[in-house]
C-alpha cells in the first residue's frame, strides 16, 4: 500500500527501546501529519532524544513498527540512504565538520551522497546560506563561527538533502542566550513554510507559539498530549504538571 | 564500532590537549625527541673535536693527520649513509601504507577483521626490529615467481621489508588511535546525511585526524632512521659496514672514535630538524586545542 500525503507521514506505533538492562522506550505511540510541528518535553533521560534517534534509524528499535512515508523503519533490510534522504536531523552539539567551511559542509552531502551537479548544489547552498543568515560566512570554517551560527549552517546543511521531515534534538540547548533566539528564527521560517518538524526542546514559549502538538514524555512513556494552549493552561496528569512548575 | 581498549604510549592515542604536554614530558629513554636537544647538538660536536685533538696528539708524527683520514674516506662513508636513508625511505613508505591498511582493518565492523589485524599489530609492535630483521633474511626467499616473472629478492631489499614490519605494526596504532580521537559524534552527524561507512571514513574521520597523526609519523620515522644501521649486522653493505672497512684498512687505531663520531653526526644532523618539527608541531596542535 503506497504512502500518500494524507496519510501521517510517521507513523510511530509501540516503540520500545532498551539500552542493555536500561528500558529506555516503552511503548511510545504517535502520528505526525504533513507540514505538522510537534514538540517534545520532557524530563532528563526520558528517551526524547532516542525516540528521534530510532526515527532515523541511528538506533535500532527492539518492537514496534516507525513508518515514514510508509516505509518500515524496524526492518532488517532497511534501504537507510532512502529513510535518511527524507528525514534531516540537527543536533545539539551542531556536529559540524571542522575541516570544511561553511559552504563545504553545506554542499558535501548533495555532491557525494546524492551524486548532483556541483554547480546546481552550489548555488542551492548559497541560497540556504542566506536563507539562514549566514551568505556572508559561506568560506568561514566552523571553528571561526559561533555556537548559533554553527547551528544555523547545521540546519542549512541538513535541508540541502531536500528532507520531508526535519527532527532537531534540543538544539538551542548549548548556546547562550543572545544566540538562541536566531536559531529559533530560522526554525520558525521553516515551519512557516510547511515543514514537518519533530522538535525536542526545552525552551516551553517556543513550544508553545510553534506547536500543533506537544507530547510530554517520561520514563520511557508519553504521558499526556494535546494541542499547546491546552497542554500549558490545563495539564491532567500530576506528572506532567510537576514537570510544568518546575520549568516555569 | 567497538573500541578495543588497549595500553599505548603514543601520544596520538591519548585524549587531546594537556594530555599531550604531559605525554611528551614522560615520553622516555629512546624518544628522538628527547634525544635530539641543542645540547646533545653542541656536546656531540665537542666530542668530536677533543676526539681529533686528542688522537692527533697520540698518533705518530710520522702519520697523516686524522681530519686527512677522515677527508679521504668521507666520499665512501656517505655514499654509505646515503644508502642507509634510501632504506629508511623505503621502509617508511612500504611500513606506511601496509600499517594504513591494518590500522583501518583493526576499526572494521567485523570482529574477525578487527581481531587479526589488531593481533598483527600487537606482534610486531613487540618484537625485537633486529629479531624480525633477521627472520626475514632467513624466511624470504632470493627470488620471487609471479606469473612466469621472476623477480630477485636481494639482501638489501629483504632488510627494507624486515624494517617495514615493525614500522606498520606502529602505522597501524597511529591510524587506529587517530581514528578513535574523532568524536563519534562525527560519524553520527555523517550518518544522517546518508554517508557511507566508507565515505565517512575517507572524507570526514581521516582528513580530521591527519593533523593528529603527523607527529607521531614523524617521530617514528626518527626512529626507524636511527634503526637502520641494524642492518650491517644481518650483512647488507651500509654505512656502519663501510666505517668498519675504512677502519680496518686504515688500521689505526686512533681513527676509531672520530670515524665513528662523523657517522654519528650525520645521522644526529639528518634526525635532528625532524624531532624538532614534530615538536614544533606538537606544540602547535596542542594550542590549537
Ligand atoms: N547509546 C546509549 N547507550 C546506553 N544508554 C543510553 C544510550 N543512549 C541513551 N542512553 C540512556 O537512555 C536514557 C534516555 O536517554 P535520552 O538521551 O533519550 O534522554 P533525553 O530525554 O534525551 O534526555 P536529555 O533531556 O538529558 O537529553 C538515559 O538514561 C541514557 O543514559
Ligand atoms: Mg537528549
Amino acid at each position: 500500500m503506497a504512502w500518500t500525503p494524507d496519510q501521517p507521514i510517521i507513523r510511530i506505533a509501540d516503540v520500545h527501546k532498551s539500552f542493555g538492562p536500561i528500558e529506555v522506550l516503552k511503548g511510545v505511540t504517535f502520528d505526525v501529519r504533513k507540514g505538522e510541528v510537534i514538540c517534545v518535553i520532557g524530563p532528563s533521560g526520558s528517551g526524547k532524544s532516542t525516540l528521534l534517534r530510532c526515527v532515523n534509524a541511528l538506533v535500532p528499535i527492539e518492537r514496534g513498527s516507525i513508518l515514514v512515508e510508509g516505509q518500515e523503519v524496524n526492518d532488517p533490510k532497511l534501504d537507510k540512504l532512502a529513510l535518511r534522504r527524507k528525514v534531516g536531523m540537527v543536533f545539539q552539539q551542531y556536529n559540524l565538520f571542522p575541516h570544511k567551511t561553511a559552504l563545504q559542509n553545506v554542499m558535501m552531502a548533495p555532491i557525494h551522497v546524492l551524486k548532483q551537479d556541483r554547480n546546481e548544489v552550489e548555488a542551492r547552498a548559497i541560497a540556504l546560506l542566506r536563507k539562514v543568515r549566514l551568505a556572508e560566512k559561506a568560506a568561514a570554517y566552523p571553528g571561526e563561527l559561533s555556537g548559533g551560527q554553527q547551528q544555523r549552517v547545521a540546519i542549512a546543511r541538513s535541508l540541502a538533502m531536500n528532507p520531508d521531515v526535519m527532527l532537531f534534538d534540543e538544539v538551542t540547548a548549548a548556546l547562550d542566550p543572545e544566540t538562541v533566539k536566531e536559531v529559533l528564527v530560522a526554525i520558525r521560517e521553516l515551519a512557516a513554510e510547511g515543514m514537518t518538524c519533530m522538535i525536542v526542546t526545552h525552551e516551553m514559549g517556543f513550544a508553545r507559539e510553534l506547536a500543533h502538538h506537544i507530547y510530554f514524555t517520561d520514563r520511557g512513556v508519553i504521558v499526556e498530549h494535546g494541542p499547546p494552549t491546552d497542554f500549558f493552561a490545563c495539564p491532567r496528569d500530576p506528572r506532567t504538571k510537576e514537570f510544568l512548575s518546575q520549568i516555569l | 564500532m567497538k573500541p578495543i581498549a588497549c595500553h599505548t604510549d603514543l601520544p596520538v592515542l591519548l585524549p587531546p590537549g594537556p594530555a599531550l604536554t604531559v605525554a611528551r614530558g614522560e615520553s622516555g629513554f629512546g624518544d628522538p625527541r628527547r634525544i635530539f636537544t641543542p645540547a646533545v647538538a653542541i656536546g656531540l660536536f665537542a666530542a668530536f673535536v677533543i676526539s681529533v685533538l686528542v688522537n692527533e696528539a697520540a698518533a705518530a708524527p710520522a702519520a697523516p693527520g686524522i681530519l686527512a683520514a677522515l677527508w679521504k674516506w668521507a666520499p665512501l662513508i656517505f655514499q654509505g649513509f646515503l644508502f642507509n636513508l634510501l632504506v629508511s625511505v623505503l621502509s617508511m613508505a612500504i611500513g606506511t601504507v601496509a600499517g594504513t591498511a591494518l590500522g583501518l582493518a583493526q576499526i572494521s565492523l567485523l570482529p574477525s577483521v578487527r581481531g587479526a589485524s589488531w593481533l598483527t599489530t600487537q606482534f610486531f609492535r613487540n618484537a625485537p626490529w633486529l629479531v624480525l630483521l633477521f627472520y626475514c633474511m632467513l624466511l624470504l626467499p632470493f627470488e620471487i615467481k609471479i606469473a612466469g616473472l621472476t623477480i630477485p629478492l636481494p639482501a638489501w631489499f629483504k632488510s627494507v621489508i624486515g624494517l617495514s614490519l615493525p614500522v606498520m605494526a606502529n602505522v597501524s596504532e597511529v591510524v587506529r588511535g587517530g581514528v578513535r580521537s574523532i568524536p563519534l559524534a562525527q560519524w553520527e552527524s555523517a550518518e544522517t546525511l546518508a554517508f557511507t561507512r566508507r565515505q565517512t571514513l575517507w572524507m570526514i574521520i581521516l582528513p580530521q585526524c591527519l593533523k593528529r597523526m603527523m607527529p607521531p609519523w614523524m617521530n617514528l620515522y626518527a626512529i626507524l632512521t636511527m634503526a637502520t644501521p641494524l642492518i650491517s649486522i644481518v650483512g647488507v653493505q651500509d654505512s656502519m659496514t663501510l666505517t668498519r672497512a675504512a677502519l680496518s684498512a686504515e688500521g689505526r687505531s686512533e681513527l676509531l672514535v672520530p670515524m665513528y663520531l662523523m657517522l654519528l653526526g650525520w645521522f644526529f644532523l639528518y634526525c635532528y630538524p625532524i624531532a624538532r618539527c614534530t615538536v614544533a608541531l606538537e606544540r602547535r596542535f596542542t594550542v590549537k586545542n
